[in-house]
């Protein structure tokens, strides 16, 4: 099994009014066929973090790595997910989804075909020649979602993917995601502001506080195998036990505030 | 970019009918002599004895035409080398002190005040006038690709390289695209500086050209040529200004909204 993994890292910015430490002592494991959600309030470094996975910047101290050789810059096995899409505008949803393959020197018929596959699977099998700009928010998150498909990562980075998204739009792009995730063995690193999402998807989440940027608390909910077991998303997100965890972890996010805002 | 005015026609129409009355009015009562104003039917009448017969040595046709292919050079020039040059100022920040400075400098300065230097050096035949063009348009062009490629969006960038791109996919897959508006929008304000240029260089010194033409037509005290020729002017520049911006919705009509 692979494991994306970031060990002691702490990020250091240089200021105008001195070294800001945006992380500190991070280390946590992705691993393949887990789903591990960073949950904390705006300005924790979750971002950061994602970033550092992904390979677009470098940590101060420690290191990230995928099985022990060190993560140096982006790759195809690690693709992200963005929250305000990231697609290229002047593409069509299928050429978007192909984009990836596209880099990689796949003839256009083969690229399309395997995009269009990629885009059945997310119910987008209707729009594959629709221009992004006559999508809703929910359909260019699945497109997004069917590009980082497309290069077989082992890891999906996603930057609070759903966070633009309608409440309703929301749980169905959970589901999506989940049933997208089942038996896949692909490891996901989730950011989300959202209590709910973020007990709902996790097999580990992660608390996270500002200032600088850390994992106060981890938790390992067990939700999303329930739901993939067949038991109703309603009856999971009504479940006392899941309301229980709910408040704990907005009193946990509070009483963070209360420390160090 | 612009919305057309939709059910607003006749407010333009009006306008224009409001302009040709007045210009209609004022000469055919007399009130302004035709050396100074000729009618609008006299103006027509001279359009089509122009087309027919040209003024000074060369037909309307053969006039535009020159004019046409001066700023059609200067365009291509411009295009290969400004393009370029703004995205590696986009790109890299060090090219673009190098450069920015240097573009700064000339830009503001009006194209006919160095004219008489590049007359100096290279003459004043064919060759000067489209060197004045193309340094016109270059600035413009070069400082709209730069800003455009300044402006892509960031995200689009770490998307691509986290998809596998490399360096020259990221320039020509996703940043060049990304910019494309911002390149068609400098063109057609280039086009537009190059245009103007173009017609001031030709009146000093040429043997054929719109600019040509009507400056010969003052000269001679040949009104009634002298706006023929202001017509044809304005109303190519339209032309080439509707062609970009069709250029635009057909190429990039992604960007707009």
């Amino acid at each position: 099994m692979t494991i994306l993994s970031a060990t002691g890292v702490g990020v250091t910015y240089r200021s105008r009014n001195g070294a800001v430490e945006a992380l500190s002592g991070i280390s946590l494991d992705i691993a393949e066929g887990e789903v591990v959600v960073a949950l904390g309030a705006s300005g924790c470094g979750k971002s950061t973090l994602l970033g550092l996975y992904a390979g677009f910047a470098q940590p101060t101290v420690g290191q990230i790595a995928v099985d022990g050789v060190r993560v140096t810059g982006p790759g195809p096995d690690r693709a992200v997910v963005f929250q305000d899409d990231a697609l290229m505008p002047w593409l069509s949803a299928q050429d978007n989804v192909a984009f990836g393959l596209q880099l990689q020197g796949i003839g256009r018929a083969e690229r399309l075909a395997k995009a269009r596959e990629l885009l059945a699977q997310v119910g987008l099998e209707a729009f594959a020649g629709h221009a992004i700009q006559e999508m809703s928010g929910g359909m260019r998150q699945r497109v997004g979602l069917a590009r980082a498909l497309a290069v077989q990562p082992r890891f999906l980075l996603m930057d609070e993917p759903l966070g633009a998204l309608d409440e309703l739009t929301r749980e169905r792009m959970q589901v999506l995601l989940l049933q997208l995730w089942q038996g896949s063995g692909k490891g996901i690193f989730l950011i989300t502001h959202s209590i709910e999402e973020a007990l709902f998807l996790a097999t580990e989440l992660v608390l996270m506080s500002p200032r600088p940027g850390r994992i106060v608390r981890r938790y390992r909910p067990g939700f999303s195998r329930r739901f993939l077991a067949g038991e109703p998303i309603r009856a999971i997100k009504g479940d006392p036990q899941f309301l229980a965890m709910r408040e704990e972890l907005a009193a946990a996010i509070l009483s963070e505030e209360n420390e160090h805002g | 970019m612009d919305k057309p005015q939709q059910g607003h026609a006749w407010a333009t129409i009006g306008t224009l009918a409001l302009l040709l009355a007045l210009w209609w009015v004022v000469t055919a009562s007399g009130l302004v002599a035709p050396l100074f104003l000729p009618g609008p039917g006299d103006v027509a009448l001279r359009l089509v004895d122009l087309a027919q017969h040209g003024f000074v040595g060369a037909t309307l046709l053969q006039h535009a035409g020159a004019s046409l292919a001066r700023v059609g050079l200067a365009m291509v020039f411009a295009v290969v080398t400004a393009i370029p040059v703004g995205m590696a100022m986009g790109l890299w920040t060090r090219v673009n002190a190098a450069l920015d400075p240097l573009i700064e400098f000339y830009r503001p300065v009006p194209p006919l005040a160095y004219l008489p230097l590049i007359v100096i050096w290279f003459g004043i035949g064919e060759v000067t006038k489209v060197i004045l063009i193309t340094l016109a348009i270059f600035a413009p062009l070069a400082i709209a690709t730069a800003s455009g490629v300044r402006r892509v969006d960031p995200d689009r960038v770490r998307a691509a390289r986290s998809l596998g791109a490399s360096r020259d996919q990221v320039v020509w897959l996703v940043i060049f695209p990304s910019a494309l508006p911002d390149i068609l929008t400098g063109l057609r304000i280039a086009l537009g500086v190059g245009w103007s240029t173009l017609v001031a260089a030709e009146l000093v010194a040429s043997t054929r050209g719109l600019g040509f033409m009507v400056q010969s037509a003052s000269q001679m005290l040949v009104t009634d040529v002298v706006v023929a020729g202001i017509v044809v002017i304005a109303g190519i520049a339209l032309v080439l200004e509707l062609g970009l911006r069709w250029v635009e919705r057909r190429f990039v009509g992604w960007a707009r909204g």
